[in-house]
């Protein structure tokens, strides 16, 4: 059952994914990442990263995505003419690509043995804990995050504003 | 505790799935019940019924790009208080005390960009935006 749930999101991903690339309109390739973001949530959501899986939906999903949409909007992107395609890219873009996916599930292989599997639900509580180490351990950096983002809304204030 | 841990999260899943097979649904039904018979009228796009002019697609103003970027920051100063919630018994009036600070800071730059007119729409009520 948990397994079928992450073939389904895992494989939801992966299409939305191709779609994103496929996709000659800049609208349609954003509206496939909010798919990739919205399965990649489910995915935490899964493992029991519950605030993960909230911040990939409200953040990513939600406010980056209409920081996209409205970059697409503003620049007036039209639909992608295909371009002449490299030769480098076309013959060898696919063998590329497996051996760097060959690398990495090596690499997994190497660092996660096999007695090691992640179970489903393995990390509950994670959002307590998060909120220990930030209004505890990390007290500091946290404040110090407000004024960062203070900065970056006088900084976009100033940027947007009009020359007189 | 892992199984019950997804179980959970079961309610969401099933109303995923109605949303999925409702939206599926409606396009299909009126794809198989309908009739199609397009004419030039029905097929221009519909804009509140008043005849479309012009092209959809011109640049938008800057101050829509403004909007976003307020927005991201303000929602990344909300998420900061998720995990806040979650523990805010645990932390009492120390917890309560840091995440004030937090909001102060952060909105003395929400009254910076209300004195900047920085949400005013019209050129009559924006400063100089």
């Amino acid at each position: 059952m948990y397994q079928a749930l992450f073939f389904l999101f895992a494989a939801s991903a992966v299409g939305f994914a191709i779609n994103l690339l496929i996709q000659r309109h800049p609208i349609h390739s954003a509206l496939s990442l909010i798919g990739v973001m919205g399965s990649l949530a489910s995915l935490y959501l899964m493992l029991g990263a519950e605030f993960l899986a909230v911040v990939q939906v409200i953040v990513y999903a939600g406010a980056v995505m209409v920081l996209f949409v409205f970059v697409i909007m503003l620049l007036n992107a039209d639909k992608e003419e295909p371009s002449d395609r490299s030769k480098m890219a076309k013959y060898l873009g696919l063998p590329l690509l497996f051996l760097l996916l060959a690398m990495i599930t090596v690499v997994i292989y190497r660092q996660f043995p096999e007695d090691a599997m992640v179970q489903f639900g393995d990390f509950p509580g994670q959002t307590a804990a998060i909120g220990r180490l930030l209004f505890r351990d990390f007290l500091l950096p946290f404040e110090v995050i407000s004024i960062l983002i203070l900065i970056a809304i006088i900084g976009a204030i100033v940027l947007a504003k009009k020359e007189p | 505790m892992p199984n019950y841990y997804i179980q959970s999260y079961i309610p969401i899943l099933m109303l995923l799935a109605v949303v999925i097979l409702l939206a599926v649904g409606m396009l299909v039904a009126s794809y198989l019940l309908g009739q199609h018979r397009p004419t030039r009228e029905k097929l221009t796009a519909y804009e509140c019924g008043i005849t479309p002019t012009g092209d959809a697609r011109h640049r938008f103003s800057v101050k829509f790009y403004l909007v976003a970027m307020l927005f991201i920051l303000f929602d990344v100063e909300v998420i900061f208080l998720y995990p806040w919630a979650v523990i805010f018994k645990e932390l009492g009036i120390f917890g309560f005390v840091e995440m004030l600070l937090f909001l102060v800071i952060v909105l003395a730059g929400f009254a910076y960009l209300w004195k900047k007119g920085a949400l005013d729409w019209t050129k009559a009520d924006s400063g100089g935006l």
